[in-house]
């Protein structure tokens, strides 16, 4: 069963924000629509400035999209008033790119997790202690750490404390917007497979926003790829890697640096007009949509 | 053959209040004419001071402590600025990873090319539009009889790191030093940069020290390779062998790390996290991390040791005095590295996390 559903989204940056040329609207995020199971991990990769990160923050309303509608558990988030918001976002969560930048330096790491227990008034203060110190144990970091600051933590461990702040509500569908590619090599890994545990755990729902191609293979079940705003292909990670049929996800993955020197490869290049606008999306394999 | 660098003993430091930080240590490699030295290691390893050593840009409290730099028979730690000048002219370029940050916004790109090729006394300024087309040209940037009019802000990222290609090239130096240069641009564009700086490598014959953390890059473009950790080179060799027969248990880490197998499963990440320069452990830095550590880890930093043809590692499992028994661990995977040639040596670990 689809628990989220993106219907039709769209959203334009208005000239104000002084970003674009001819002060023509943008449209960022240009008329997508996907769904997402309990349960999966759904993938959107793309150029960079193809709209991942505004349908992201639209589906949470984190900014307001122009149009559309998302339906979480059946109700559009859209239509929802200022306190039916508050609480949907209690089961909706968001992580972000930069574990650098995205704690509040000021805070210590226990303030920063216990923070959205204290705005939802959940739990007596000793409840709440206790919870912050299950949630430091559940993403792996020591409790003994509790009153550091995020300065005092690695990029690995800073992303642990937004996930463990995240994961506070008790959330059953998380954005993970980029959430390893801050951090070193050597620390991804643990960091995705901390991710893949927590979701088995608490059966959790991602949708998972990444650069990492072949990251992206291995851990989502469906894909979406978004070309200038719109989603040019999409389907079961299986199938769309292994026969991708749109010009611009066949070049995106023709690009992946392959880690075996003795690989010989194809290099497709993107020909821009060999891709149609106005095409839309058609299924030509099971669940496996293209605009071609 | 004469290498064209020769990087020996090579160490910087950070004179900060709490002490000197060692963020390369002694450090020593080569690189040939034409070839390309992949130079991989985690944030802070050392990677950009140890290019911007080789160029002699390293600014305070930073400075080189130790070490020489051989270039083309000279030690350039030797030179007096105005011949040093002169080699970051028309012997070694460097290309950053910002394209935007260093290019001038107030000039067009045509200028700036211009003004390498002048500089350098390649061409008069009555022939420098026409050089300038011409190297844009080379760079494969499109329409470029238009485009030298253009500022920095109005290309995109790739065209930019294409210019900054142009004005590395411009001096025809023999070896240019890239420091991650593909990393802010999308892959697609990173392919292209990629396939021409292998282009450019081949019809002027430059050498090439691509600084970068992505494996696949480095097996994209580089002859050989050197890893770095917490300022130190822990392992170098041919491409081949690198990512064959990897040696040093974090070479094997990292390789083992990228996505792969199938679908779903844990990753074998590394445990731990990367020591600070500032409070490294005793003995050789990997150690807190490392599966395979033994008793004399933690006594001294261990030297380099042959471990195959043209290849070394920092690591106490190659010393002869260990038995070969030691570099196999019990039940361990080698999915990543086997080679049946290579036997015991190839172990690779389900690192604990
Ligand atoms: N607040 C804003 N005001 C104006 N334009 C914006 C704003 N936020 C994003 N944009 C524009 O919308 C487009 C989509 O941006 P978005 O951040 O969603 O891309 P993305 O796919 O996440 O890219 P990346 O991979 O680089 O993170 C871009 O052209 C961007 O410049
Ligand atoms: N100006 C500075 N002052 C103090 N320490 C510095 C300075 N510049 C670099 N360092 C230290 O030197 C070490 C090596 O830094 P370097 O920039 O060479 O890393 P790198 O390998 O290029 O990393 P990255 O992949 O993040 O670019 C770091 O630990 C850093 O803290
Ligand atoms: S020297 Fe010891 S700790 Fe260091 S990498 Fe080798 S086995 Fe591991
Ligand atoms: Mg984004
Ligand atoms: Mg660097």
């Amino acid at each position: 069963m689809s628990l989220v559903e993106v219907e039709h989204l769209v959203k334009h940056f208005g000239r104000d924000t002084g970003l674009f040329r001819g002060g023509t609207r943008v449209a960022a995020v240009d008329d997508v629509s996907f769904s997402i199971d309990q349960g999966e991990t759904f993938g959107l990769v793309g150029e960079s400035g193809s709209g991942k990160t505004t349908t992201g923050r639209c589906m949470l309303r984190l900014i307001e999209p122009t149009s559309g509608a998302v339906r979480f558990r059946g109700e559009n988030v859209l239509e929802f008033s200022r306190s039916r918001l508050r609480r949907a976002r209690r089961d909706m969560q968001i992580v972000f790119q930069d574990p650098y930048s995205s704690l509040n330096p000021r805070m210590r790491a226990r303030k920063i997790v216990e923070e959205p227990l204290v705005i939802h008034e959940l739990g007596s203060r000793a409840e709440r202690r206790d919870r912050v110190a299950e949630l430091f144990r559940l993403v792996g970091l020591s409790p003994a750490h509790l009153d550091r600051f995020p300065h005092e933590f690695s990029g690995g461990q800073r992303q642990r404390i937004g996930l463990a702040r995240a994961l506070a509500l008790n959330p059953s569908f998380v954005i993970l917007d980029e959430p390893v590619s801050a951090l070193d090599v050597s620390i991804q890994a643990q960091v995705v497979n901390l991710l893949m545990d927590l979701q088995r755990q608490l059966t959790l729902t991602y949708l998972f926003i990444a650069h990492d191609l072949r990251l992206v293979e291995h851990i989502c079940t469906r894909v979406a790829v978004m070309y200038l705003g719109r989603i040019v292909e999409i389907g079961p990670a299986a199938s769309l890697f292994a026969a991708p049929q749109h010009p611009y996800t066949r070049a995106l993955l023709s690009a992946i640096p392959v880690p075996d020197p003795d690989a010989s490869r194809q290099r497709i290049v993107l020909d821009p007009a060999s891709i149609n606008r106005n095409a839309v999306l058609k299924e030509i394999a099971a669940g496996h949509f293209a605009a071609v | 053959m004469e290498p064209l660098l020769r990087v020996e003993r090579l160490t910087t430091v950070f004179d900060l209040p709490g002490g000197a930080l060692p963020a390369v240590n002694d450090v020593t490699f080569e690189i040939q004419p034409g070839e390309t030295l992949g130079l991989v290691g985690e944030s802070g390893s050392g990677k950009s001071v140890t290019a911007l050593s080789i160029m002699r840009l390293v600014q305070p409290p930073g400075r080189v402590a130790g070490g020489r730099i051989v270039f083309k028979g000279q030690d350039l730690l030797t030179l007096d600025e105005r011949r040093m000048r002169e080699v970051r002219g028309a012997g070694i370029s460097l290309i950053f990873q910002e394209p935007m940050t260093a290019l001038n916004p107030v000039f067009s790109v045509g200028d700036q090319v211009a003004e390498a090729l002048i500089v350098h006394g390649r061409v008069s300024r009555r022939e420098a539009r026409a050089a300038v087309i011409e190297l844009l040209r080379a760079v494969r940037m499109p329409n470029p009889e238009s485009r030298i009019a253009d500022y920095p802000h109005q290309l995109s990222g790739g065209q930019r790191q294409r210019v900054m290609i142009a004005i590395a090239l411009a001096c025809r130096p023999s070896l240019v030093i890239a420091d991650e240069p593909t990393t802010a641009l999308d892959v697609t564009i990173q392919a292209q940069i990629l396939d021409l700086l292998r282009d450019m490598k081949s019809q002027f014959n430059l050498a090439l020290l691509l600084i970068t953390h992505d494996l696949g890059v480095v097996a994209e473009i580089a002859d050989r390779v050197a890893v770095m950790y917490a300022g130190r080179i822990v392992e170098t060799g041919p491409v081949r062998a690198i990512f064959r027969h990897p040696q040093h248990p974090y070479t094997r880490g990292l390789l083992a790390s990228i996505p792969g197998g199938a679908p779903g499963q844990r990753l074998k990440a590394i445990d731990g996290a990367v020591p600070l320069l500032n409070a490294l452990p005793p003995g050789c830095a990997f150690n807190p991390r490392c599966p395979d550590r033994f008793e004399p880890c933690t006594t001294e930093p261990p030297p380099d040791y042959a471990v195959g043809p043209d290849q070394t590692a920092k690591c106490y499992l190659h010393s002869p005095q260990v038995g070969a028994d030691r570099r196999v661990r019990p039940g361990a995977d080698p999915a990543v590295g086997a080679d049946p040639s290579v036997g015991a040596d190839t172990s690779v670990g389900p690192y604990p996390s």
